[in-house]
């Protein structure tokens, strides 16, 4: 009798196990280990280390790791050992661990996705001269490493130009993750650009303090149209999802109210096709695929920091929404906009402090 | 069969069955348990750069244990030893970038701040409970929050040296040493292990050994026997909070001093501390058990980092084995009822 009990009780949990293994894995449809042995000729192999985030957090490391899927595809590389791979990191203690596996696993080029990896690159490097490593989003100053920078900025100077367009409030919300330079830059680009293209217009800053909880995003979102903003900006990685939630649910709930959000990084208009005005893209995966197609072609550019802008077509705005009223007005002001940042009339504030001396003509 | 054998023996049977059980769940979601597993222990003890990783991720493990288990042998329920790593480390790394000491007194120095710091932060809880009967749970799952964003705040406002992060410690306020990582090729290795296994004895001699820690012992077998013994209840509440706090604190500063050598601002809990409670819950809240129990959490979290590239099964999967042990070892009746069983049987 026991015993039956016993095996019950063995086969519910296996059974809950089962269950939420196949929740854990339902992303990871890549399960090629075909790869191994094929490929004679030595491939220049690439891997990335994600943060806490993962490689689908909607946003940064989702496109970081589309960057290394189209190299891979363009080389006719396999996701593994001999191609190009990602680990992701669960805690700030994982990322030199899992820097310096990819590293030793004999991979040509490492990259760590976020300036929160700058001190594990930095030792690494230090570490391992002879492997190549690349950050993003921060300067690690060693001749093995490559730097890539964003103007976020401009990306988000646009989407800024883009809401105060739309709005009909003149009320703006902003929703940023924490408080890094990263995030500092959007919010100053965003500012400058509803500042250039309608003063009057108020952009009500919040802070959430985390990049992937989405029901804190949702909160701060649902607590924005509640006060009557009616275009919400976010920067805030995963966060930003709890925004676009919300933005459809109100929209469900009331079909007729003017609301809209703006994504990050990506061009997020399949988080929400009705209210999705436009994004503010960081196109990361350019990036990366740019970055490791140099090394590739032996011209890694280690020691050097390279800035991705408008101008480099490393940032910009994704296409506005076909359904928001002043879609060609705002069209029409982002091909303006562009045109000065491109020429270098205008220079986009990369910081609060410069955002107070800013003067839009 | 002995109490003590039985002790011995469930979280070691829980541990099996949760291998197997995780074997089993491999299998089924069409993955090989073999490559995993060898992929596991190749990530944990293949190289001695990955045992310098697991020895380095188990300081924190043990110290988080310990501060659990101590509360646990007193009756309380300590969950906010992640509220007070985080404050320790804070406090640790503090002292480390803001003097310029000789090491002898500056590396102590640091250390002790991080034990008052946790100290602090468990001793309010400690009070609420011995004065006012609130529960310790609910106070530290509160204190963690405001932990996490007091520190936050701070390392923000006031340390901030640019990325939202600390400076780097001073070289004398440091536990790492060129000779360890060099015999390691190179991991995070630090000294911090030598302080978690002296924490360890600590506890164990503290407890067994002294007058207080009977007394703390017996407040936590029955506050009222304990009372009508002449012992007073109330102080050692208080204690064995701030005690608990201490090795908190302690862990706090392993990561501040010795893996990070600086504090960045945390988007959420590290886990340490909730680990921390799995640890000793496996450990059966004993400083020998906490001190296997890390081991084997730390392996487990170490090797699983390289389970997706080895033998491309996610790592998620170790955390339900370890979900599996977990939940093994807190239904330990199950376990007890079989081994008494096959007691009896070889008693005839």
């Amino acid at each position: 009798m026991k015993k039956r009990k016993f095996g019950l009780a063995l086969s519910l949990v296996l059974a809950a196990g089962t269950l939420l293994g196949a929740c854990g894995k339902s992303n990871d449809d890549t399960k090629n280990n075909a790869s191994k042995g094929e490929n004679k000729e030595k491939a220049y192999t690439v891997a990335m280390v994600t943060d806490v985030g993962g490689v689908d957090d909607k946003s940064f490391n989702q496109s970081a790791w589309k960057g290394l899927q189209d190299y891979g595809k363009e080389n006719g590389l396999e996701k593994g050992k001999n191609g190009f791979d990602y680990l992701q990191s669960t805690s700030d203690a994982d990322y030199s661990t899992n820097l310096n596996t990819l590293s030793r696993q004999g991979y040509n080029l490492v990259f760590g996705i976020g300036f929160l990896m700058h001190n594990a690159v930095d030792e690494i490097a230090q570490q391992q001269p002879k492997s190549n490593f690349a950050i993003i989003d921060d300067e690690v100053k060693q001749p093995n490493v490559a730097s890539v920078l964003f103007k976020e900025q401009e990306a988000a100077f646009l989407a800024g130009v883009a809401a105060a367009l739309q709005t009909k409030s003149n009320k703006i919300g902003f929703i940023g993750g924490m408080k890094i330079p990263v995030i500092e830059r959007f919010e100053a680009g965003f500012l400058a650009g509803v500042q250039a293209a309608k003063p009057e217009a108020k952009v009500d800053v919040q802070y959430s303090g985390a990049f992937d909880k989405a029901e804190l995003g949702q909160t701060i979102a649902s607590k924005m149209y509640a006060s009557g903003d009616d275009v919400v900006f976010h920067a805030a990685g995963a966060t930003g999802n709890g925004l676009f939630k919300e933005a459809t649910d109100l929209k469900k709930k009331n079909p007729d109210k003017e609301i809209w959000a703006i994504g990050v990084d990506q061009d997020q208009s399949f988080m929400g096709p009705d209210v999705v005005l436009t994004s503010a893209m960081k196109r990361v995966d350019l990036a990366v695929k740019d970055v490791a197609d140099k090394a590739k072609d032996g011209k890694f550019p280690g020691g050097q920091t390279t800035v991705y802008g408008l101008h480099e077509d490393g940032v910009g705005l994704a296409p506005v929404n076909s359904k928001a009223s002043a879609k060609d007005a705002i069209d029409k002001a982002v091909k303006e906009w562009t045109a000065k940042i491109k020429d270098g009339s205008v220079k986009v504030p990369g910081t609060l402090k410069e955002l107070k001396t800013f003067k839009a003509q | 069969m002995s109490k003590r054998l039985r002790n011995i023996l469930t979280p070691l049977i829980a541990v099996v069955l949760g291998i197997i059980v995780g074997t089993i769940i491999m299998l089924v979601s069409g993955y090989d348990p073999v490559a995993a597993y060898t992929a596991l222990w190749n990530g944990a003890f293949g190289d001695v750069y990955y045992t310098g990783e697991v020895i380095r991720q188990v300081t924190p493990y043990i110290l988080a244990g310990l501060a659990v288990a101590f509360a646990f042998r007193v009756g309380l329920f300590n969950i906010g030893v992640e509220g007070q790593f985080i404050v320790g480390w804070l406090a640790a790394v503090w002292v480390g970038v803001s003097f310029d000491l000789p090491k002898i007194i500056h590396l102590p120095l640091a250390i002790i701040a991080a034990m008052v710091a946790g100290g602090i932060w468990a001793f309010i809880p400690g009070l609420l409970k011995a004065r006012f009967r609130v529960h310790e749970v609910i106070v530290t799952i509160m204190m963690n929050y405001i932990a996490l964003h007091s520190v936050n705040y701070i390392i923000n406002n006031k340390l901030n040296q640019g990325s939202s992060k600390t400076g780097m410690i001073h070289d004398s306020a440091s536990l790492r040493s060129p000779w360890l990582q060099e015999i390691t090729t190179h991991s995070t290795l630090h000294w911090g292990i030598i302080i978690a296994i002296i924490g360890c004895v600590f506890m164990w001699f503290l407890l067994e050994k002294t007058t207080r820690g009977f007394e703390l012992r017996a407040v936590g077998f029955n506050q009222d026997a304990a009372h009508y013994a002449g012992m007073s209840v109330n102080k050692n509440i208080i204690l064995s909070m701030v005690i608990s706090g201490c090795f908190a604190g302690v862990a706090g500063a392993m990561e501040g001093l010795g893996t990070f050598g600086y504090m960045a601002v945390q988007g959420g809990f590290t886990g340490v501390g909730f680990n921390g409670i799995a640890v000793a819950l496996l450990g059966g809240n004993t400083a020998i058990g906490v001190f296997f129990a890390a081991l084997l959490f730390g392996a487990l979290k170490i090797g699983a980092l390289s389970m997706p590239l080895e033998a491309g099964v996610p790592k998620e999967l170790v955390d339900i084995i370890i979900a599996l042990i977990v939940f093994f070892v807190a239904s330990s009746y199950i376990i007890r009822i079989v081994l008494d069983r096959f007691g009896k049987k070889e008693v005839k």
